[in-house]
């Protein structure tokens, strides 16, 4: 039987529809938690979380088998080429609905306590992970910002969920404002693209760029005065005259400011100092299952637009701005890694750890840009690719720990509140400790191992200087994460009940501290995954 | 058997492992399980590494029972195991020591008592880890994995000052190993690679590799793993993390710290440090002209500090300073004299200094206090104990007879065939060595008994014998006949000082008459 109506569907989920099925079906949870919330009871809310959960696993499900396709035919493009499908996408995509996943998990007991168990919660989830998929496979300026907007709104309304706490609202608003400025900056950078390439696409763009740096540098030469310049004062008068009346420093000038506008934007996202500002108060005051979101899914997805874009739009240039971003490298390192020693609550104390990790990861971009173009340093493409994987596991679960310890009548943020963790939950001090040394990179564990190859592309690539700065860096880290550790399981208990782990959240941190420690002790299919993402010989080949 | 017999370096290296893992199973309550357990692993890891010395018959691979599989076959990093005559004694050190350290804490720990012998058993594992790595990834690893257990032995067990003591070991140590780190990388990275084959991690290949580099890149190398070993030894001005993580950590954290902990720096000084040494000429002189500077300083600065000392452990903490410093002098007078005597002396120190350490101990069980004016006269309550706390003190200040005095005299042997003045310095810290130690044990045993608390100290019990009389046996078995011992690192000095100072042979040989040769040295070209 033949009905037209179904055959358009599948017509449609054969060609464009396909490569952005993983998305579509992640929609269509959301907007299924939407209708089925009012159904149910105020006991069955958590039955959201169940169907948000399997919404992850079925857009995993077809992201994993879109690996097959991808390998045999190469990259899938979709929406005249402004989505794409590729291993880079593939990648980001599986971290993306990993990190929700576990955020799903560890959110279900938390909402409880905090008595706002709603599904509009798990809806944002999936719409904010929808969002991130976007800005992964978007190799259109339009779809990126619309991707990166869909994060960000649902990370606006998350952050704030928690309506009776003034902390929950003063954050959601500072990242509502500083947000929408990043944003602001950002689409002013992708306007100076559009206006330098006449294009969205990035690999037009990218490709118009190039043209435009050697047209710079021909109409430069053609107004050095006498012989030197009169062989390109001919070619252009014959082939571009327009170009004559061009002014040859705004020609160099303008690719500059657009990246200098795009980073920006970018680092405000990632919270690079000094665009980290919001980040403490944000993390601090958003719910701990939301503040885990924001600190690892946020930041690999902005990381996955910045490296997206500068692959592909900004890598002739790369010369110019790769010590921009070591400086800016280096700023987080320093500002990260100082502040938090002071920190008293983890939640803020963890704030800026992870502006210091995003230092670490700039780094590496730094490394693995600092050849010869097209490509990249492999070590620190590989670099870039585990340590995102690694943080995001280590992160969620150092974060899930203080879920956990989040119980009726205790907060469990403060670092007194981890008192004696040792004596009250044997097994949340010993993975707060895996996690904690994880984070700080000490072997044999998975931030060590990104740690490793960011180090090495350094090497590779001739910046004595910076690798020594990075290494030396861990050393004031260990002494904050050892902070933590201090109260977990050198001091006395107090008052504080036991923590109870909830299934969910038992679940959660296996899969975290499994990750963690399988991929420092058996690094090899991390690493082979890692070398899948591609980033190496990644650009846009139409 | 053969699987044994094929992989005793793995069974070596994960049996204390094991017992940690068979630890984790026992109640937290059952004390005396957790004692015995611990005990049990303790003794057997002693045990299975017995057979190493039984069956060591070293071929033409400097390295016996190796052991080589591949691990991240990605990055070139493999599980590769395996000992020569140095990393045998380093070893056999390891889990004696471990075993005693082990029983050492019977009386003495109550509470959390699983964690502790978990975490000794894990620290025990990484510290053997150390020594038998032949893959750079690997030793890095262990390495570091061990400061983790280390960390919580004196922060948990340890006295009063225990979390800052704690720490500061963990961050110098860590900041020296980090900058170790690039430099394994930077070795990882320049060393020559066949066109296609991937890179390695593999210790003698990349070793060898660098003995293509340029002077300058050797230098820095150098440098960076000089950091890492020196803070590890440690060396004058590096060693000040270790008064107090030596005075603050329990009695068995103590012994497993100055007997094995510290050589780590001195094995890595002899295996990694010296061929990177650069080629004969200027460079290579302020090298080593640094070094031993450093290492004279650290041995009368060490001795001078130790007289002035109120708390024993402190006192003995700081003669470890004085110790390691004729360590590192016998390493970088790079003669085979100065080597043997290092390696064997380093033998000599964990056995002598730990001893003391758990003499220490004894009288800490006893009556909760470190400080020397608290005791006098203790040798009329306790007689066997002045007995055995008389000859240890000995054997540490170099007493002909005894294990340290064949040591000492060795490096100085050595350091004199290079230059009289480092020997006579060398000599002015065995001087002040006997000083310090004959007054500590004066004041601490001589004299009428001031303390009335000390007048009914009870003597050792045969536990605490158990402890001492091995360390005893040894110091006189190294002091009356340490040829077995010397015949073991023999080879591996010859070849490492024929590779580092090759000048040396060819200059002893100068000196002789022809007709007293000896074949030996005849034979080198």
């Amino acid at each position: 039987m033949h009905i037209s109506f179904l055959s358009a569907i599948t017509d449609y989920l054969r060609g464009d529809g396909a490569v952005i099925l993983p998305e579509v079906q992640l929609t269509l949870f959301g907007l299924g938690i939407l209708l089925i919330d009012f159904t149910l009871g105020a006991k069955e809310r958590y039955l959201n979380a169940g169907l948000a959960f399997v919404g992850t696993l079925f857009s995993a499900y077809t992201v994993w088998k879109l690996r097959l396709p991808v390998a045999t035919n190469g990259s899938r493009y979709g929406f005249h080429d402004s989505v794409i499908v590729d291993p880079f996408f593939l990648f980001f995509a599986g971290l993306f609905l990993a990190a929700t996943a576990l955020v799903i998990l560890l959110s279900v007991k938390f909402l409880e306590i905090e008595q706002e168990q709603e599904g509009e919660y798990y809806a944002l989830l999936l719409f904010a992970c929808v969002g991130m998929m976007f800005m992964a496979s978007g190799s259109d300026l339009i779809v990126m910002f619309l991707g990166l907007e869909t994060m960000a709104l649902s990370f606006y309304v998350l952050t704030g969920f928690l309506r009776r706490d003034k902390r929950s609202n003063e954050a959601s608003l500072k990242y509502v404002l500083l947000g929408a400025f990043s944003s602001g900056i950002l689409a002013y950078g992708f306007s100076f693209l559009y206006g330098l390439s006449a294009s969205t696409n990035i690999g037009l763009i990218g490709s118009a760029l190039g043209q435009l740096r050697q047209l710079a540098h021909v109409v430069a030469v053609s107004h050095l005065s006498g012989a030197q310049g009169e062989p390109m004062r001919q070619m252009l008068q014959r082939d571009l005259p327009i170009a004559q009346n061009f002014d040859p420093v705004l020609l160099q000038l303008l690719p500059i400011l657009a990246f200098v506008l795009v980073a920006v934007g970018l680092f405000f996202k990632v919270a690079a100092v000094p665009f980290h500002q919001w980040a403490p108060d944000v993390y601090e005051g958003a719910p701990t299952p939301i503040t885990t979101y924001v600190s690892v899914a946020s930041k690999t997805a902005s990381f996955a637009l910045l490296l997206r874009l500068f692959l592909n739009v900004f890598t002739v240039s790369r010369m110019e701005w790769i010590y921009l971003v070591a400086g800016i490298a280096v700023a987080s390192l320093t500002w990260g890694n100082l502040a938090a020693i002071t920190q008293t609550n983890v939640k803020r104390l963890l704030a800026y750890s992870s502006i210091s990790h995003v230092g670490y990861i700039l780094l590496g971009v730094v490394g693995a840009f600092s050849v010869e173009g097209p490509g990249l340093n492999q070590a620190g493409a590989k670099g870039i690719a585990f340590y995102l994987l690694a943080y995001v596991f280590m992160t969620t679960g150092a974060f899930a720990v203080i879920i956990v310890l989040r119980q009726k009548g205790l907060i469990g943020e403060e670092l007194e509140d981890l008192n004696g963790l040792y004596q009250r939950s044997p097994a949340a001090a010993v993975l707060l400790l895996i996690f904690m040394l994880s984070l700080a990179g000490i072997p044999p564990t998975a931030g060590f191992m990104g740690k490793y190859f960011i180090f090495l592309s350094l090497i590779e690539t001739h910046h004595p200087v910076l690798v020594l700065i990075a290494a030396l860096y861990i050393v004031p880290a260990l002494y904050y994460y050892f902070r933590i550790i201090v109260h977990a399981w050198l001091k006395q208990p107090g008052e504080a009940p036991r923590p109870v782990m909830s299934s969910a959240q038992a679940v959660a941190l296996g899969v975290a501290v499994f990750v963690t420690l399988a991929a420092g002790l058996y690094p090899e299919p991390f690493t082979r995954l890692a070398e899948y993402a591609q980033l190496a010989q990644y650009a846009l080949g139409r | 058997m053969d699987f044994f017999a094929n992989h005793i370096l793995s069974v070596v290296l994960f049996t204390p492992l094991v017992g940690a893992i068979l630890l984790l199973f026992i109640p937290r309550e059952a004390e005396m399980a957790h004692k015995i357990a611990g005990n049990i692993f303790g003794v057997l890891g002693f045990l299975v590494s017995i057979p190493l010395v039984r069956w060591w018959k070293p071929g033409p691979d400097p390295f016996s029972f190796q052991e080589n599989v591949a691990w991240i076959p990605t990055i070139g990093a493999r599980y590769h195991l395996g000992i020569d005559g140095i990393s045998l004694l380093l070893v056999m050190l390891t889990t004696f020591l471990g075993m005693i350290a082990i029983l050492s804490s019977w009386s003495a720990i109550h509470q959390r008592t699983k964690e502790y012998y978990i975490l000794l058993l894990l620290l025990q594992t990484g510290m053997i880890g150390v020594f038998v790595s032949l893959d750079f990834f690997l030793f890095y690893v262990f390495w570091e994995v061990m400061l983790v257990p280390m960390y919580f032995l004196i922060g948990v067990w340890g006295s009063d000052r225990r979390l800052y003591a704690a720490i500061k070991f963990f961050l110098y140590t860590l900041a020296g190993s980090v900058v170790m780190l690039l430099g394994i990388l930077a070795l990882y990275f320049y060393a020559p690679v066949e066109p296609g084959a991937t890179r390695t991690f593999d210790v003698p290949t990349l070793l060898k590799g660098a003995q293509t580099f340029s002077d300058p890149l050797k230098v820095w190398l150098f440098w960076a793993f000089f950091f890492a070993f020196a803070i590890k030894v440690p060396m004058f001005p590096f060693h000040t993390w270790l008064p107090d993580a030596h005075t603050e950590a329990p009695t068995a954290g103590s012994v497993i710290l100055a007997g094995v902990l510290l050589k780590m720096g001195t094995y890595g000084f002899i295996r990694f440090s010296l061929p990177l040494l650069p080629a004969d000429g200027p460079m290579r002189s302020r090298i080593i002209q640094v070094v031993i500077v450093l290492s004279l300083i650290g041995i009368v600065y060490g001795a001078l500090v130790c007289l002035m000392q109120k708390d024993m452990k402190r006192l003995i903490a700081y003669s470890s300073v004085s110790h390691l410093g004729f360590c590192t002098l016998g390493i970088f007078a790079l003669t085979p004299n100065g080597l043997a005597g290092s390696v064997l002396q380093q033998i000599n120190h964990g056995i002598s200094t730990g001893a003391l350490f758990l003499i220490v101990g004894v009288l800490y069980e006893r009556r909760h206090t470190r400080l020397i004016s608290e005791f006098g006269g203790l040798a009329t309550p306790m007689p066997n104990f002045a007995a055995v706390y008389l000859i240890i003190s000995l054997s540490s200040l170099g007493m002909p007879l005894l294990n340290g005095f064949i040591g000492e005299f060795t490096i100085l042997q050595g350091a004199f065939q290079v230059s009289k003045a480092w020997a006579a310095w060398g000599t002015l810290g065995v001087i002040l060595g006997a000083a310090y130690l004959l007054w500590l044990y004066q004041r601490v045993m001589f004299g009428p008994v001031t303390q009335p608390a000390n007048e009914h100290l009870p003597d050792l019990n045969l536990r605490e014998m158990a402890t001492l009389i091995p360390l005893i046996f040894l110091a006189f078995w190294i002091g009356i006949y340490p040829k077995p011992f010397f015949a073991l690192i023999d080879k591996p000095v010859e070849s490492i000082v024929r590779q580092v100072n090759p000048n040396f042979y060819q200059m002893e040989r100068a000196k002789l008459p022809p007709a007293e040769v000896p074949a030996a040295m005849a034979e080198t070209k």
